[in-house]
């Protein structure tokens, strides 16, 4: 603990009166403090060091922040309810914010939508890909990557460190963005060794540590050695997993800390990139982009660091694989693909590109994943 | 610091009191001073633990090495200080008006439900569902009366059966309502995630959008929807049911003594199925207006914490539905400033839930100052004033 100063109620008393004078002066005084930079105001459901979404999106904001002529305000914890839309109403009317990420999914439809219509001159920009040309004004926007490519990459080690020929899956919920999560780290294994299998079990909510660890647990009782998830925050299932002798793949962030010798890699998010992007833009008066996606290739997504448990001949599938994704055109999702009901989801001879819009509505299994959408 | 102070007051008040009292007795105006005495006590004590609290609250500020003035002055900037920051607490108010009335209503009588979280999911869940298939062949007000009507009545129920369950069947009633609102809780995610899915909400599934026209506006010349007007209205009604009707008196009579209020001959079981029904209801409309002013559709989001908060907020306000207006609006103005709090100082937002946890605690235990103040009490008046160390 800190050394305390002294502190008397006399003094506490004078200091308090100064203090309510001093605000009667109001949210003007403070405001003009900071009024020659640009301020960006990131907004995150969760809390900062969650080791997932909300970390990665935190870290991004920290990349800003050290970017020159900027002022970053960030606030956690903010649900998808009036809360969020009376956030960014405070950030543009006491911090002069000018361009806003609501980084949660729930943030945009009604709340980011209803705040942009009234703010016109600020830039809404929304983490999830569903901005609509014809629909959503023009100083709102969405930014997304294609993720499953990363956990493409996990499959492909995962498939080297399993013994069982097992891999384990702890989803939050069956929609199609964690569906393509799935089913990229299954097709990856299957790239290494047709035989492997996936078991998915979804908890049924972003964020429920103690189901999460039941999931992890169940997983490694049906001998599953590898699991990843798509959760909010990874680290129970890490733990969990890591904890009960299984090797990890990450997700969100990295992971690695919580976990060093079974961390095999992990798919991340690296916003710091795309961030920069929109501000160096704003700053610059250029218009921003209204829908920008990416994947490995535009440098939205990347590959925590190779863990001591990839072996020398996973480093070197891993890696060729990571250039070829990179280098761009590589399909994770390829023509005559069944599902895990015996139907082809995926018509032969027609392969799906990561920006394919048929992707958007993923709800499927593919074939090998053990489990149901329910 | 509540040692220090409760006998300076004591000492400064007491012979003054005394004097004054005899001269009133003499004008006839004694039952004037102790109506206000009476309901002074409350207020007082309220506003000394809120003081206090701030006080403690201040030292766990300084204790991680920030300032506990500029803290404050956020929290007056962000939460009361303008007209934007106060309409920014009216938001935030409104949902917790009429789920703290679904604690405090039962509370009357003895109660502690906990559960209105899964009432507002039900009733918010019940009155989307119902309103789209209405939409079409009603105006907006028939609507919200319908939708209203509905989601009381699926509040109602939930919160009834954990009331009806206590009369009828012995199950404490704190935990069945826990409980159940988790059950609540599933059954929206099931329904929104099968049959009542919108299919064009892919990645966040909620119930169809109602249309824009059917949604619920703001109060004229505020940034604040209906809702505030609404819980308002609610916590008057709620007042004017528990103090001044023989409904309220009996569910007082109960609560004090349910045995005694039995042995009476007044209708326990149906004043707690009652007043349990009336409670759900009143937490189901706030889901139906989340749904209807806020979210414009049933989704997970309704699960936002506005049940717990207030459990906060009813016993705060002493369990009085009056007093519930001024409590919501001061945590909603310290939840609003939260966010300054965070962005001017890097405070966590754990901060403000500190606060909050320091200040319920301070005033459940200011609880027992109750009756100790003889400026607050006149029974205790016409004592003479004989000892030294009297109590």
């Amino acid at each position: 603990m800190t050394k305390l100063p002294s502190f008397t109620r006399r003094h506490f008393l004078q200091t308090s009166a100064l203090g309510a004078a001093a605000a009667i002066a109001g949210p003007g005084a403070l405001r003009s403090a900071q009024a020659a930079d640009l301020t960006v105001g990131f907004i995150y459901v969760g809390p900062k060091d969650d080791y997932g979404y909300n970390q990665a999106h935190a870290e991004g904001a920290a990349v800003v922040k050290a970017l020159s002529g900027v002022t970053v305000v960030e606030e956690e914890n903010v649900p998808e309810t009036v809360d969020v839309q009376k956030t960014m109403e405070s950030m543009i009317n006491l911090d002069g914010a000018s361009l806003l990420f609501p980084t949660s999914f729930g943030y945009f439809d009604p709340h980011m939508l209803a705040v942009a219509a009234k703010y016109p001159k600020v830039q809404f920009r929304h983490c999830g890909g569903l901005w609509q040309k014809d629909k959503n004004p023009d100083n709102t926007g969405s930014y997304f990557g294609y993720i499953f490519q990363g956990q493409y990459l996990n499959g492909i080690t995962a498939a080297y460190a399993t013994k069982t020929k097992k891999i384990g899956f702890v989803a939050a919920k069956p929609i199609p963005q964690v569906v393509q999560n799935i089913n990229a780290f299954l097709l990856g294994a299957r790239s290494v060794d047709p035989a492997i299998t996936c078991q998915v079990i979804f908890t049924g909510e972003w964020s429920l540590a103690v189901k999460e660890a039941e999931a992890t647990n169940a997983l490694v009782d049906q001998g599953v050695d590898v699991i990843t998830c798509h959760v909010d925050s990874p680290k129970v299932v890490v733990q969990t997993a890591a904890g009960r002798g299984a090797f990890v793949c990450g997700y969100h962030a990295n992971q690695s800390p919580l976990a060093p010798e079974k961390y095999l890699t992990g798919a991340e998010w690296a916003w710091g990139n795309v961030y920069t992007d929109f501000v160096k833009k704003a700053q610059a008066g250029e218009k921003l982009g209204n829908f920008v996606r990416g994947g490995l290739k535009d440098g939205f997504v990347k590959m925590s660091p190779l863990g001591p448990g990839v072996s020398a001949e996973a480093r070197t599938r891993f890696e060729s694989t990571l250039a070829t994704m990179k280098a761009g055109g590589f399909t994770v999702f390829k023509g005559g693909q069944k599902d895990n009901k015996g139907n082809v989801v995926i018509p032969a001879g027609k392969d799906y590109a990561e920006d394919a819009i048929e992707l958007e509505s993923m709800n499927y299994l593919v074939d090998g994943v053990a489990g149901s959408m329910g | 610091m509540t040692h220090s102070q409760a006998p300076s007051q004591k000492g400064q008040s007491a012979p003054l009191l005394g004097a004054e009292s005899a001269a009133s007795e003499r004008r006839g105006l004694r039952p004037l001073a102790e109506w206000l005495a009476r309901r002074a006590e409350p207020l007082a004590i309220t506003l000394l633990a809120i003081l206090i609290g701030l006080g403690l609250f201040s030292l766990f500020i300084l204790a991680i090495g920030k300032s506990p003035l500029q803290l404050f002055q956020l929290m007056y900037a962000g939460g009361f200080g303008s007209w934007f920051s106060l309409q920014n607490a009216l938001s935030r108010a409104a949902p917790l008006l009429l789920t703290a009335l679904c604690v405090a209503l039962p509370a009357r009588l003895g109660l502690t439900i906990i559960g209105a979280e899964g009432a507002l999911v039900l009733g918010g869940l019940a009155a989307a569902a119902l309103a789209v298939p209405l939409a079409p062949g009603l105006s907006p007000p028939v609507l919200w009366l319908v939708m209203g009507l509905i989601s009381m009545l699926a509040g109602g129920i939930w919160i009834g059966f954990a009331g009806a369950l206590k009369h009828y069947r012995g199950v404490n009633e704190t935990i069945s309502s826990l409980l159940l609102a988790y059950i609540a809780i599933a059954l929206m995610n099931h329904l929104i995630e099968g049959p009542l899915r919108d299919p064009a909400s892919l990645n966040k599934p909620s119930t169809m959008l109602l249309p824009a026209i059917d949604m619920i506006g703001k109060i004229p010349g505020m940034d604040v929807h209906w809702g505030l007007a609404v819980g308002v209205i609610a916590c008057i009604i709620s007042y004017i049911v528990i103090e001044w009707t023989s409904i309220g008196f009996a569910a007082r009579i109960a609560g004090g003594n349910m045995r005694a209020a039995q042995i009476q001959g007044l209708p326990v079981g149906r004043l707690i199925v009652g007043f349990t029904v009336l409670a759900g209801g009143f937490a189901g409309l706030a889901g139906m207006i989340e749904v209807a002013a806020v979210q414009g559709s049933a989704n997970g989001a309704l699960v936002a914490g506005y049940g717990y908060t207030g459990i906060l907020v009813a016993f705060l306000a002493r369990q009085n539905p009056l007093a519930i207006i001024p409590v919501a609006i001061f945590l909603g103005g310290i939840t609003a400033s939260g966010g300054l709090i965070q962005r001017r100082m890097g405070l966590p937002d754990a901060t403000v839930l500190v606060l909050q946890g320091t200040l319920f605690v301070v005033i459940l235990f200011c609880e027992t100052l109750y009756g100790r103040f003889r400026v607050f009490n006149p029974e205790l008046w016409k004592q003479p004033d004989l000892s030294k160390g009297d109590r």
